[in-house]
């Protein structure tokens, strides 16, 4: 039972770092119909900064701090700088600048910092934090930082005049321009908050898979399959997602060992967890094609 | 006095294809002006032109000064709104969404929840239905939205793409009595496109007549309705 529960503990720390980088997919989703390939390599960069910052000297928090607004700054420049002149390029075009992104990201990392692998602290206390036999203090830090992020955007979204005004923008570009919303900007602004929520995944989740530039790989996959699964146009559904498959995960792996245990068979373990949570998700999408959350778009061309 | 908006040789492209040749009118500010003229005739793009929608020439001057070219949201932020066809709701924003966001670039909270109320004494039916998604409005309400919203902006000059469209008779002359008010009691000048020329030669007081992308006939309400062809054409007797 203890086993089961820490589980299920690491799978909720799991799923709120799927969350964070779902959303940051969906918002970039939302308003330009594209799937930012280079969300987990721009999360990544952004834990490099922030190592960065924690080897100079700085206080965690601090090199926290810093770290996502240099993310957001990041965002909306490669969005004005890269994207901008792309607005109107074909599809394909733009997945190529997706993965031109994410290679670039990914060999400057390994450019300035290389690609051993390093241990990345965690800021919250040893004693004192999380609940013995439970959850251990990392992963209580890392639920409670995520959904605290999650809270922010959320009431930014819903209850400010700039958030209504990105939400217009997203949802219909040519109209929010007709009530003098600079959608250009918003666009811009979607990607800022894209890489900073991205890089707060990135910091939460490297004390658990250490510091590399490859860190991010898995967990961009599990992240789009929890925007998938939530409905990848729905920012609340993408939050869900990302918790069910963090817990979904666990549980297969938990059920997995027991059936080990009980006979003896080994079928599923750790290393099946995401060719699983992959089948759930199209299972999923075969029995609802706009995943759990999502609403059926119907494009008018 | 200067017109509020003068337009002059205004051309407009959708890719190669030219929609409008040589289009040019004044509308005087404090005026109702409409804009007839048959399916394709161009209407539709005068008004997109003017708000930079679509690739233009020409010269488009409000309160004086050029504002051809200029990027949609920055015309729009000179006071000019336009409720584009098929009324344009955010559909999955509220109505109280609908509406607070076009009072986004203001930043006299009592001015807003002044113009709120107002644009609730036109339209109480919104007010009923502040907290309902406007895709779920019926199409007369959503008009009200989409007029209500452009409201909300202050606007000194309205664009009003047929507002009757596919609406009962019933609303349609609800929608025209307030449109009426909004030009007197608000002092908004408009621009009014409308299939229904009848109604729109009642409310205007001065008329052009568009056809393939060329002015061919203007004049006040009264002389245009009375004028043989336009009877024929777009009155129906
Ligand atoms: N997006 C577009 N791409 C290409 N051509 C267009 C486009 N929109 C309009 N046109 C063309 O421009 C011309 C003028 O169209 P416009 O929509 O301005 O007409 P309208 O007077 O508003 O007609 P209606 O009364 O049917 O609304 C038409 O010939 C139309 O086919
Ligand atoms: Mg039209």
């Amino acid at each position: 039972m203890e086993q089961f529960l820490q589980q299920m503990a690491s799978g909720l720390a799991n799923g709120a770092i799927y969350a964070c980088v779902a959303l940051a997919l969906v918002m970039i989703f939302v308003s330009t119909d594209h799937i930012n390939f280079a969300q987990g390599e721009m999360a990544m960069f952004s834990t490099y900064l922030s190592w960065q910052l924690m080897t100079w000297g700085a206080n965690f928090w601090v090199a926290f701090v810093a770290a996502v607004l240099l993310s957001f700054v990041l965002g909306v420049v490669i969005e004005r700088v890269v994207l901008r002149p792309l607005h109107t390029a074909p599809v394909l075009s733009i997945v190529v600048v997706f993965i031109g992104l994410l290679a670039i990201c990914n060999s400057v990392a390994g450019a300035i910092w290389s690609y051993l692998l390093k241990e990345f602290p965690s800021p919250f206390p040893k004693t004192d934090f999380g609940i013995p036999g439970l959850i251990g203090p990392h992963q209580l830090g890392v639920v409670v930082i995520t959904l605290l992020v999650l809270t922010a955007l959320f009431v930014f979204f819903r209850y400010t005049p700039l958030g209504l005004a990105m939400r217009a923008a997203a949802q219909n570009p040519q109209m929010a321009r007709l009530v003098g919303v600079r959608v250009d900007w918003m666009l811009a602004l979607g990607w800022g908050l894209a890489a900073a929520v991205g890089a707060v995944a990135g910091i939460m989740v490297a004390h658990i898979v250490y510091l590399d530039p490859n860190m991010m790989g898995g967990i961009l996959l599990y992240a789009f399959a929890s925007a998938l699964v939530g409905g990848i146009s729905n920012p609340g559904g993408a939050v869900a997602g990302g918790f069910i498959v963090g817990v979904l995960e666990n549980l297969v792996a938990y059920l997995g060992s027991q059936l080990e245990k009980t006979t003896g068979v080994y079928i599923i373990g750790n290393g099946e967890k995401l060719t699983v949570a992959l089948i759930i998700v199209i299972f999923v999408l075969t029995v609802k094609p706009a995943g759990l959350f999502g609403r059926v778009v119907v494009k008018r061309v | 006095m200067a017109a509020l908006l003068e337009v002059k040789g205004l051309k407009a492209f959708y890719g190669q294809t030219q929609a409008l040749h040589d289009v040019g009118f004044d509308i005087e500010a404090g005026g109702i002006t409409t804009l007839l003229g048959a399916n394709g005739a161009g209407k539709t793009t005068t008004l997109r032109a003017i708000c930079n929608m679509v690739r233009t020439e020409g010269s488009v001057r409000f309160d004086g000064a050029e504002i051809r070219g200029r990027a949609t949201e920055e015309v729009v932020r000179l006071s000019i709104a336009h409720i584009p066809e098929g009324r344009g709701t955010f559909t999955t924003l509220t109505v109280e969404e609908n509406l607070r966001i076009a009072a986004y670039t203001r930043r006299d909270r009592a001015g807003i929840a002044a113009d709120l109320d107002r644009v609730f004494s036109y339209f109480p039916r919104l007010k009923e239905r502040v907290q309902q998604q406007a895709g779920t409005l019926s199409g007369g309400e959503q008009q009200m939205l989409a007029i209500a919203r452009a409201l909300m902006l202050k606007p000194r000059l309205m664009l009003l793409d047929e507002p009757s469209f596919g609406l009962a008779p019933l609303i349609v002359q609800e929608i025209f009595r307030i449109m009426r008010r909004i030009n007197q009691e608000d002092k908004v000048s408009m621009l009014l496109v409308e299939q229904n020329a009848a109604l729109a030669l009642d409310l205007a007081d001065h008329a052009y007549v568009l056809e393939t992308g060329r002015v061919v006939m203007s004049g006040p309400s009264s002389v245009v309705k009375n004028d043989e062809n336009v009877r024929k054409s777009y009155l129906g007797y």
